[in-house]
């Protein structure tokens, strides 16, 4: 309850070098690991033979062909039929002309992209509000073999999951799961639920039971007085499990190419098969990581005060 | 307001018995308080009263209502905890207001009644500002706010200043003491520091391995204490307790200490057995240099106005309580005289006190 600053590091205040030398660390460090992402942003802004010169272009003229290509299906015409069309509508019908094609519709990309948030938030959804119920009941209750159980519920992470690909795969056939949102999400459920499970009984452990006693003597039932007063108090715990589990499902790869190929299919495995004119679009596959990448990255954001204020939950006492 | 009754209340934990078949009556508008050392099982019985814990067996009655195996929800108490358990992600106002809501009283009422309470505490000027940032003295009266707002049956109260400062706790035991005095709520509160159970208590109930010892008023329990626990428990220096063999019937006065002769207050029943203790609170013994019950000074611990001045005797130490102005030296011979109708004798199998003139008007506990 002490008001006081508390540091988990050391007594000794740094000095201002040693600030100057960790700050420089963290900053290499956050260059190096954003060098694959610009990697990505510059090659959605490439023209096909840019992406693909040798040595790599650094600086380029920057261009929607990749963008363009993400979106739309393209037909290769004649200059006669091309010139015999009306002026260019857009500045995709623009550049796509340019390489003597036309649109003939759209792409794949948006429904797939939007199978990849419907099936990752509702995964999410689904294990943390799974893992919370089942933490708090750990967490509280006398659970008989509540140890054995935690440790039989983490043994699900033990191997790969795509150990198990086979068999769930023909699970999936007989159930007539296979290519369809809902397996996906208990699929991706079930293996996140074991982590949020873990996570959030950390944080639920933190919580004194003397809250939810006193909503209870106040008159709620122990049901109302989980949402009223535990759950608020769980919300940083929450964040960080459902950061954790929705990064899983929405980067997921191995089991998406096996289970999904058409209605269901997650934009991971559709982006690499976006194949342009002489092999792969490089600047279409960039374009499409790179919106790939945006979902995420504003879900961080916007717990992010709630996420670093959960990884390191337990060094800080409140 | 109710009075609470508990009859034959067990609870076990597995193997472990934290609470073994009590039974007491706390009147209506009384100020009650379990006192015990940690684990004797007071909290324990406070939370089956509250309803956070169900007894295993046994009777609770709140205003003559058999509540024992109801829902915390259903039975119509305050609980004060040792934590204060202030929502952190709502400002005082909301905490306070917290169980009217519980309760779905119209918005208009509980601002009223929260605004009400605040005033009561003296906390009105705080009821905007979020609970992190006050002082612990204003978190436990945010605490009293939440559990007076209900206008229940009764507060329970789990050692509220158990983790408040020294002079905060003095300060709060003030309050509470006159907030009772107020609202003349049904309070049981528990504690293990007996200067706040002494100092706030109307009765006090001293539990011990899942037992009441002892029940009774502040007075009765440090002046006659039923065991040789209370004896000990109670009191700063506490009850100086001496070994002493002899066989004494009923009508028996006096006692012999290592072959000096001691007058008791006049036996009301025989002594059990030959092995007793002679239970003697500090201020109740004297220097006497005519006495035969002799002993060489230890040491002295000064406070203000009296001092503690520990004498070793031939059955071990015995505190004495007299004024500063006493000049003692260490090491120095001195003769012990005991006021002669305030001793206590107990029992040494069972520990319990036996009957003598001590007792005469008074109800044994």
């Amino acid at each position: 309850m002490s008001q006081a600053l508390t540091t988990a590091h050391s007594v000794v205040a740094p000095s201002v070098l040693s600030k100057r030398i960790a700050g420089a660390i963290v900053i290499l460090y956050a260059l190096v690991s954003m060098i694959p992402l610009a990697w990505i942003l510059m090659t959605g802004f490439k023209t096909p033979p840019d992406s693909i010169a040798y040595p790599p272009k650094i600086v380029f003229a920057p261009s929607l062909e990749g963008y363009c290509n993400l979106f739309t299906t393209r037909t290769r015409q004649t200059q006669e039929y091309i010139q015999s069309l009306g002026p260019p509508q857009t500045i995709c019908d623009e550049i796509t002309r340019k390489r003597d094609m036309v649109i003939a519709g759209p792409s794949n990309y948006v429904p797939r992209f939007w199978n990849s948030l419907v099936i990752a938030f509702g995964s999410t959804f689904c294990a943390v509000s799974l893992g919370v119920l089942s933490a708090y009941a750990f967490s509280r209750f006398r659970i008989p073999l509540a140890d054995d159980l935690l440790f039989f519920i983490l043994s699900t992470r033990m191997m790969p999951p795509i150990a198990v690909a086979i068999p769930i795969y023909l699970m999936y056939r007989k159930l007539g799961l296979s290519d369809t949102a809902l397996g996906m999400i208990l699929l991706y459920t079930a293996v996140n639920v074991s982590l949020a499970v873990w996570l959030l009984k950390g944080f639920i452990d933190e919580i004194p039971r003397e809250y939810e006693e006193a909503a209870m003597i106040d008159g709620y039932t122990r049901l109302h007085a989980f949402f009223k007063v535990v759950l608020p108090q769980a919300a940083t715990g929450i964040a960080a499990t459902a950061i954790f589990c929705l990064i899983f499902a929405w980067n997921e790869y191995a089991f998406a190419v096996l289970l999904t190929s058409g209605e269901a299919q997650t934009a991971p495995p559709f982006i690499p098969t976006i194949i342009g004119e002489g092999g792969m679009d490089w600047p279409a596959v960039g374009a499409g990581t790179t919106l790939f990448l945006v979902p995420l990255l504003v879900f961080t954001v916007l717990l992010r005060k709630h996420l670093l204020r959960g990884i390191t939950f337990g060094a800080v006492r409140k | 307001m109710a009075e609470i009754r508990v009859e034959n209340l067990h609870k076990s934990f597995g193997d472990f018995t934290a609470v073994k078949g009590e039974s007491f009556t706390i009147a209506d508008g009384s100020f009650f308080c379990l006192l015990g050392p940690s684990g004797c099982g007071k909290t324990t019985t406070l939370r089956m009263i509250a309803g956070l814990e169900l007894p295993t067996s046994g009777r609770i009655l709140l205003g003559g209502e058999d509540v024992a195996f109801k829902r915390a929800s259903e039975r119509d108490i305050a609980f004060v905890f040792q934590l204060f358990a202030l929502y952190p992600h709502m400002n005082v106002r909301r905490n306070i207001g917290f169980p009217l809501l519980c309760q779905s009283v119209p918005a208009r009422e509980i601002k009223a009644r929260v605004e009400e309470t605040a005033r009561l505490l003296r906390i009105d000027h705080l009821l905007d500002k979020p609970v992190s940032g006050l002082a612990g003295g204003d978190r436990q009266r945010v605490a009293l706010g939440r559990a007076i707002v209900r206008r229940p049956l009764a507060f329970l109260m789990d050692e509220p200043l158990g983790t408040l400062d020294t002079e905060f706790r003095d300060l709060m035991c003030e309050e509470l003491r006159l907030l009772h005095e107020r609202i003349k709520a049904t309070t049981v509160y528990v504690t293990h520091d007996q200067l706040e159970a002494m100092s706030m208590a109307d009765r006090i109930a001293i539990m011990n391995n899942g037992r009441v010892e002892q029940l009774g008023s502040p007075q009765e329990i440090y002046d006659r204490p039923a065991t040789i626990f209370v004896a000990d428990f109670v009191g700063s220096p506490a009850m100086n307790l001496i070994p002493v063999t002899g066989r004494l019937g009923k009508g028996a006065a006096r006692l012999e200490v290592a072959g000096a002769g001691i007058a008791i207050p006049e036996m009301r029943e025989d002594a059990p057995g030959e092995e007793l203790v002679l239970g003697a609170r500090p201020e109740h013994i004297r220097f006497d240099d005519a006495s035969d019950y002799r002993g060489e000074v230890f040491g002295t611990e000064y406070l203000g106005t009296m001092q503690i001045v520990t004498v070793k005797v031939a059955q071990g130490r015995v505190k004495v309580k007299v004024p500063a102005s006493l000049r003692v030296e260490s090491g120095e011979q001195v003769g012990l005289a005991f006021l002669g109708d305030r001793l206590s004798l107990f029992d040494k199998d069972t520990g319990r006190a036996l009957r003598s003139a001590l007792h005469d008007g008074a109800t044994h506990g």
